[in-house]
């Protein structure tokens, strides 16, 4: 850990490993991110909701995608994205790491939540139906469990230090798994009643609606960022009460 | 090491032998939850033998579940489990033979008990031994990755829901392989491919839990 890695630019990677010099960097960060997601976030549902065409099969119902896509690809990359800093904080044994696991899970659960919630909502006009047993949303539905599963965890223990690392592991077993449970629950279901409902075979997307989506994945992921950063900040605050660099910070000698 | 195997397998089965009454409620929670889906579903033989794959499944999931408090916990109340840490053993083999000491006593009495469960349910002859084989490949993944939650869990306050919660959603994969093999056999599919993806998860859950199961116990014995 104490030996430097350095990048390209002679950056020390590890000097913003540190609680105390990471914190007004994503202090500096944070407005950045936010603004970028906000501003991204209306062009893109302003693309979605008046310049992107009306679907000839689904009415005006499809508009949801805009919401459901984004939503859907962000609850699974941050998964992995924490079981990403998950292991690194458990090789580099970086505080800091498995703070921003803890800071990225409830982010990754809300936008999982979303994902479900906006496809029952598309679901019902297009399909008849709320809910389907099919692979995708089942698998989307497990993830939801693991994002609980993490976050109980977290909460079910009072060390601090043993619940960073205990959720680490969850979170990389989870990330082992992610992959069986997804092909599992795909045969399952190509089994038991066939593929009655392909979201595969949609229609080839209409440049717009495909800038629409891609925006609004964009926003997401600025969102994303912002909210860890924001969350990452409150649990040095948190954890580091009573430091002393915590007395120098420019808001506390306000 | 095939001595140390020997000696922590002996152990934990005379351990299971002195208190044979937790054993036993294993295997009598695993009997009464099959036993409770005919009432809540009717009696129509049709119907049972379809879902009696799924139930039988789904009842050992619990069991194994319900059973694997007891891993580590009074080990680690007696102080068993620091000299474990401590030994110069490998730990993931001490793990590794421990939880094949824990299927002994917690998932073959399940494996055993199917195929009488399965008459109960009306399942043909061709079928029950599927079922059977299908436990006896799936039960030892589910004590394994139970393990892990096991190890996490270890003496936190409201631990028994909260391994449930961390749990069963990676037990999904066994369950839906599992209960599949026998759908797959009753739909003339032959339950081959099942069974072998079953045993590959087998061989990946046996070489790389015991591992995070050592690293999750140094976390919570710290």
């Amino acid at each position: 850990m104490n030996q430097p890695i350095l990048l390209a630019g002679g950056v020390n990677v590890f000097k913003y490993a540190a609680p105390q010099t990471f914190y007004p960097l994503a202090g500096k960060l944070m407005p950045w991110f936010f603004w970028t997601a906000a501003l991204l976030c209306a062009a893109g549902l302003y693309i979605g909701f008046f310049v992107a065409p009306t679907d000839h099969q689904q009415g005006e119902a499809y508009r949801i995608i805009f919401i459901h896509v984004p939503a859907a690809w962000m609850s699974m990359f941050i998964y992995v994205v924490m079981a990403f800093w998950a292991g690194v904080g458990l090789i580099f044994n970086t505080r800091l790491s498995h703070m921003m696991v803890s800071a990225l899970a409830p982010t990754g659960a809300m936008f999982t939540f979303v994902a479900l919630w906006t496809g029952a909502l598309w679901g019902k006009p297009t399909w008849g139906t709320w809910w389907v047993w099919d692979a995708r949303l089942t698998s989307e539905l497990i993830l939801l469990f693991l994002y609980f599963g993490f976050m109980a965890l977290q909460a079910g223990i009072d060390d601090a230090r043993r619940a960073d690392r205990a959720g680490a592991i969850l979170a990389l077993v989870g990330v082992v798994n992610i992959p069986i449970i997804y092909f599992s629950v795909k045969w399952w279901n190509t089994l038991h009643q066939g593929a009655s409902v392909s979201l595969t075979s949609a229609p080839t997307m209409a440049a717009t609606m495909l800038s629409g989506m891609l925006l609004m994945a964009l926003a997401a992921w600025m969102y994303s960022i912002a909210t860890a950063l924001h969350r990452v900040r409150s649990i040095i605050l948190e954890r580091e009460q009573g430091a002393e660099w915590l007395k120098h910070l420019p808001e506390a000698t306000k | 090491m095939g001595a140390l195997l020997r000696a922590v397998i002996r152990r934990d089965l005379l351990l299971a032998w002195r208190r044979r009454s937790d054993v036993a409620t294993v295997v009598l929670f695993f009997i009464i939850v099959v036993s409770l889906f005919p009432l809540g579903v009717g009696p129509e033989p049709d119907l049972l033998r379809k879902i009696a794959p799924g139930i039988i499944w789904v009842a050992a999931l619990l069991a194994c579940m319900l059973s694997l408090q007891h891993m580590f916990a009074s080990d680690h109340a007696d102080g068993a489990l620091d000299q474990m840490l401590l030994a110069a053993a490998p730990l993931g083999m001490i793990v590794a033979a421990r939880a094949f000491a824990h299927w002994l006593i917690s998932g073959l009495p399940l494996v055993i008990l199917s195929p009488i469960l399965a008459i109960q349910f009306d399942l043909s002859p061709e079928l029950s031994p599927v079922l059977t084989l299908s436990l006896l490949l799936g039960t030892p993944i589910l004590t394994l990755i139970g393990a892990i939650g096991a190890a996490l869990t270890l003496g936190l306050r409201g631990g028994g829901m909260l391994l449930a919660l961390l749990v069963l959603p990676l037990y999904i994969p066994v369950l839906i392989l599992g209960a599949g093999a026998v759908d797959a056999a009753s739909a003339g599919l032959g339950a081959d491919a099942h069974l072998l993806l079953l045993a590959a998860q087998l061989i990946l859950t046996g070489t790389f839990a015991p591992w995070a199961v050592s690293a999750a116990l140094r976390i919570s014995a710290e």
